[in-house]
């Protein structure tokens, strides 16, 4: 059987036909998928964890059992994960044991641009790169192979464009692969320095071992062409490379990119007369070649920054200038993304940016957005949990120094199971008067609508305990907490107004789904339906613009007329804008 | 066939670029194309621009579209065809749904929808306009906006040949089906403008 299917899918039937029987992660974009699509192979338990490092430990759990497992995360995620994975690395795996890292070359979706391939060099552990879907879901199998081979666990190197690009899929059957016996094996699980100072020997070895596969394994390949240019790449680089070069260079094409093969590699640039090195981000390849003595041409000529494409690889190795059609461009205003109109975040936004010398200490999620044009309501946002840990260091130093400033952090529900948890209970421990605000919209919203311990199901489906928000920030010792509805604009600023008047820690916790978000039953008891839409009375409207001071993109201010227009289509009647217009021209209809 | 033809489907998150990506590509390999597509999910759904692109033939490497390399721009929302216009090649065609989506900082009154967008494409490159939603609304639904684009778009690359009935059959809830279908062949038959 042949499908077209995103990396993403094709890792999936490669996890099914390679008997995985576990897998873990945290949503993250380019990576998600991953999860939810091997959440339906009823062969496999797939969960969703908390956090990266959580998901990585349960699937080093799976491994140590015996059986074969994965964790899949984007890559800032594997930052989170790293404690553990470099650890792990010295204990060897007992089953077959992936760790999916998707990173995000061009910044899609991410707040920076790093190259994880440096973790397999960092931890010591394989690594492989497909190019395209048939080798995502080719070298799952492979990867579980070599990880069983040499007890070492894989890191799985995806990008965006691998994750999201769809390609042609050759099925392949799957393997029975029983689960290995749980053996207890203190010498390799127990790492105390005088176990680990002996297992590092055995992973240096292993390494050498690594090294010898990797330069006579198929997944590193030559294709002969003219021998003129030789071009040494990974990853989609391969792909844009070939689209540039076609059959006019050779090409050494690395799926397993650490250890790197360098005797094939010196083997192939003593064939050709000029060395390309054509790899995206870092040169993580050509650091190690030009390391061992090979002369190679690399990152002077292709950038660093930015995903790479053929048009950037063609004008930096052959110069290439395409005739591209003229035109005026610049009228074309920027389309940003924006909160959707009833996004339950507007209205608690819309309140915080009008408060007075603060600094809001933003987090990572949808409300990331509450930082851009018109709320303007987020000073910084920095990496997942961070809201309340950053802000609590910050409001240390205005109160040491005496700054009229007060700190409030924001995140999501789902970023407070996350890592905000640990930054709330520091604030508890370490007494700093921050308000920690907790933008509960009973679902994982940014990714695109993923279960989490507060929404009462598991990644598969099954209904589960909901850990209650309310609950665990009073057991992390915080005193002071008011939940309130944040489509309710005087609810939410006399909260504001009471935390900013306290001088202990408090936290505000706003309750109400994402707009998107399908209504589960209990939802629905608390929340109810959308009713009805909001109109405006033109007779009324006075043009002020406060209501598209929210940012509503269901709002459109009529330049000519001087009047707002509702966009029915878009409202879904949240009544935020009603409640900001100072004439009452905005009435609810249809309810 | 050995010739890798591009189209890119552009247009704003929610307005159904990816179906009718998903039609095209199942379409064009049960036709025997070795195809690629890509997108970029995350942020871009929040309301944001979005493209879809879809290479096909023999054989094809990379899955995006270079600048300067799209047989056909397909726009679902007008201001977007003139944002992604140098993404064309300079002999290529273009169709766009005579359709406005106000973007953030016009809705705020910070900006305006540019004027003239329709004249300055038909001045530059060859351009079909067509009112995809209006279309839609009157077969019963506005949201098979995009598959009356996507029929407008089968017919300028002459895919003709393939069987998108039975595949936009087999992409569709039952209910929408006849639907879908009259919309495909309202976009492969309508007069443009």
């Amino acid at each position: 059987m042949r499908k077209l299917l995103t990396g993403n899918e094709a890792v999936t039937r490669g996890a099914y036909e390679a008997s995985i029987a576990y897998a873990s992660a945290y949503p993250g974009t380019p990576s998600t998928e991953i999860l939810e699509s091997l959440a339906e192979h009823k062969e496999i338990i797939a969960e969703w964890a908390p956090n990266e490092k959580v998901a990585i430990e349960c699937v080093i759990g799976a491994s140590i059992s015996g059986a074969r497992s994965l964790a899949a995360m984007k890559m800032v995620g594997v930052n989170v994960a790293a404690d553990p994975l470099m650890s792990f690395a010295y204990s060897g795996v007992n089953g077959g044991m992936v760790l999916i890292s998707a990173d995000d070359p061009g910044l899609h979706s991410s707040q920076n641009e790093q190259d994880n391939r440096y973790y397999a060099k960092f931890a010591k552990i394989a690594m492989l790169e497909p190019s395209d879907s048939q080798e995502s879901k080719d070298m799952i199998v492979a990867a579980m192979e070599i990880s069983e081979m040499y007890y070492t666990p894989v890191l799985f190197r995806m990008t965006t464009r691998i994750c999201h690009s769809k390609s042609l899929v050759e099925f392949g059957d799957r393997q029975e692969v029983t689960k290995k016996p749980y053996v207890k094996n203190l010498q390799r699980n127990y790492l105390v320095p005088a176990i680990s100072q002996r297992l590092h020997i055995i992973l240096e070895e292993r390494l050498k071992q690594l090294e010898a596969f990797s330069n006579q394994t198929n997944l590193n390949f030559i294709q002969w062409n003219d021998k003129k240019i030789g071009i040494i790449s990974a990853g989609a680089a391969f792909q844009y490379a070939q689209e540039v070069f076609g059959t006019t260079a050779s090409y050494l094409k690395i799926g397993f990119s650490y250890p790197l093969p360098m005797e094939k590699i010196r083997a192939f640039a003593q064939e050709v007369e000029t060395l390309y090195v054509i790899e995206e981000l870092e040169p993580f390849m050509e650091e190690q070649i030009k390391a061992a003595g090979i002369a190679c041409i690399g990152k002077e000529k292709i950038p660093r920054c930015g995903e790479l494409n053929p048009e950037i690889i063609g004008k930096a190795l052959l110069g290439v200038e395409k005739t591209l059609i003229q035109c005026d461009r610049s009228i074309v205003p920027s389309r940003p993304p924006i909160l959707c109109a009833g996004c339950p975040h507007r209205g608690f936004f819309y309140e915080l940016a009008k408060v007075k010398n603060v600094m809001v200490s933003g987090d990572i999620g949808c409300y990331g957005l509450g930082g851009a044009d018109p709320l303007n309501a987020v000073d910084s946002t920095i990496c997942m949990g961070a809201s309340a840990s950053i802000g609590h260091g910050a409001q240390k130093m205005f109160n040491k120094f005496n700054e009229n400033m007060r700190v409030v952090g924001v995140m999501g529900d789902s970023t407070f199971f996350h890592t905000g948890m640990n930054s709330l209970l520091n604030v508890a421990y370490n007494r700093s008067n921050i308000i920690t605000c907790i933008l509960d919209n009973r679902i994982t919203g940014m990714t695109g609508h993923q279960e989490n311990p507060g929404t009462g199901f598991t990644l598969q489906g099954m209904p589960t305990k909901i850990i209650d928000i309310l609950e665990v920030v009073k057991a992390l010792g915080i005193d002071q907490i008011k939940v309130v509805n944040p489509l309710n604009l005087k609810e939410v600023k006399e909260a504001l107004d009471w935390a900013i008047a306290l001088a202990e820690p408090s936290v505000i916790i706003t309750r109400w789904p994402c707009v998107l978000k399908k209504h589960s039953e209990k939802d629905r008891i608390e929340f109810g339906d959308y009713m009805g839409t909001c109109s405006v009375d033109e007779e009324k409207c006075i043009g002020c613009k406060m209501c598209i001071k929210t940012g509503c993109p269901a709002l459109c201010f009529n330049k000519e007329t001087k009047k707002v227009k509702i966009d029915v289509g878009q409202c879904v009647g949240c009544e935020v804008c009603l409640q900001v217009c100072p004439v009452k021209a905005i009435n609810k209809v249809g309810e | 066939m050995s010739e890798v033809k591009n189209i890119i489907l552009v247009g704003v998150g929610g307005q159904g670029t990816i179906l009718a990506s998903k039609i095209l590509s199942t379409g064009l390999v049960e036709a025997g194309y070795d195809v690629k597509m890509s997108e970029v999910h995350g942020m871009a759904q929040r309301g944001g621009s979005v493209t879809t692109q879809v290479r096909y033939g023999q054989k094809v490497n990379s899955p995006i579209i270079d600048k300067g390399q799209a047989d056909i721009l397909v726009a679902f929302e007008t201001m977007e065809a003139l944002r992604w216009l140098d993404y064309l090649k300079p002999e290529g065609k273009v169709i766009v749904n005579d359709f406005r989506i106000n973007s953030a900082p016009i809705l705020m009154g910070k900006a305006e929808y540019p004027e003239g967008v329709l004249e300055t494409l038909r001045n530059t490159v060859d351009t079909t306009v067509l009112n995809a939603t209006e279309i839609a609304e009157g077969l019963g639904n506005v949201k098979a906006m995009n598959v009356v684009l996507f029929g407008a778009m089968v017919k300028a690359m002459n895919l003709t040949d393939i069987p998108w009935e039975k595949i936009i059959a087999a992409n569709v809830k039952p209910k929408f089906v006849d639907m879908n279908v009259n919309a495909y062949k309202a976009g492969m038959t309508t007069d443009t403008k």
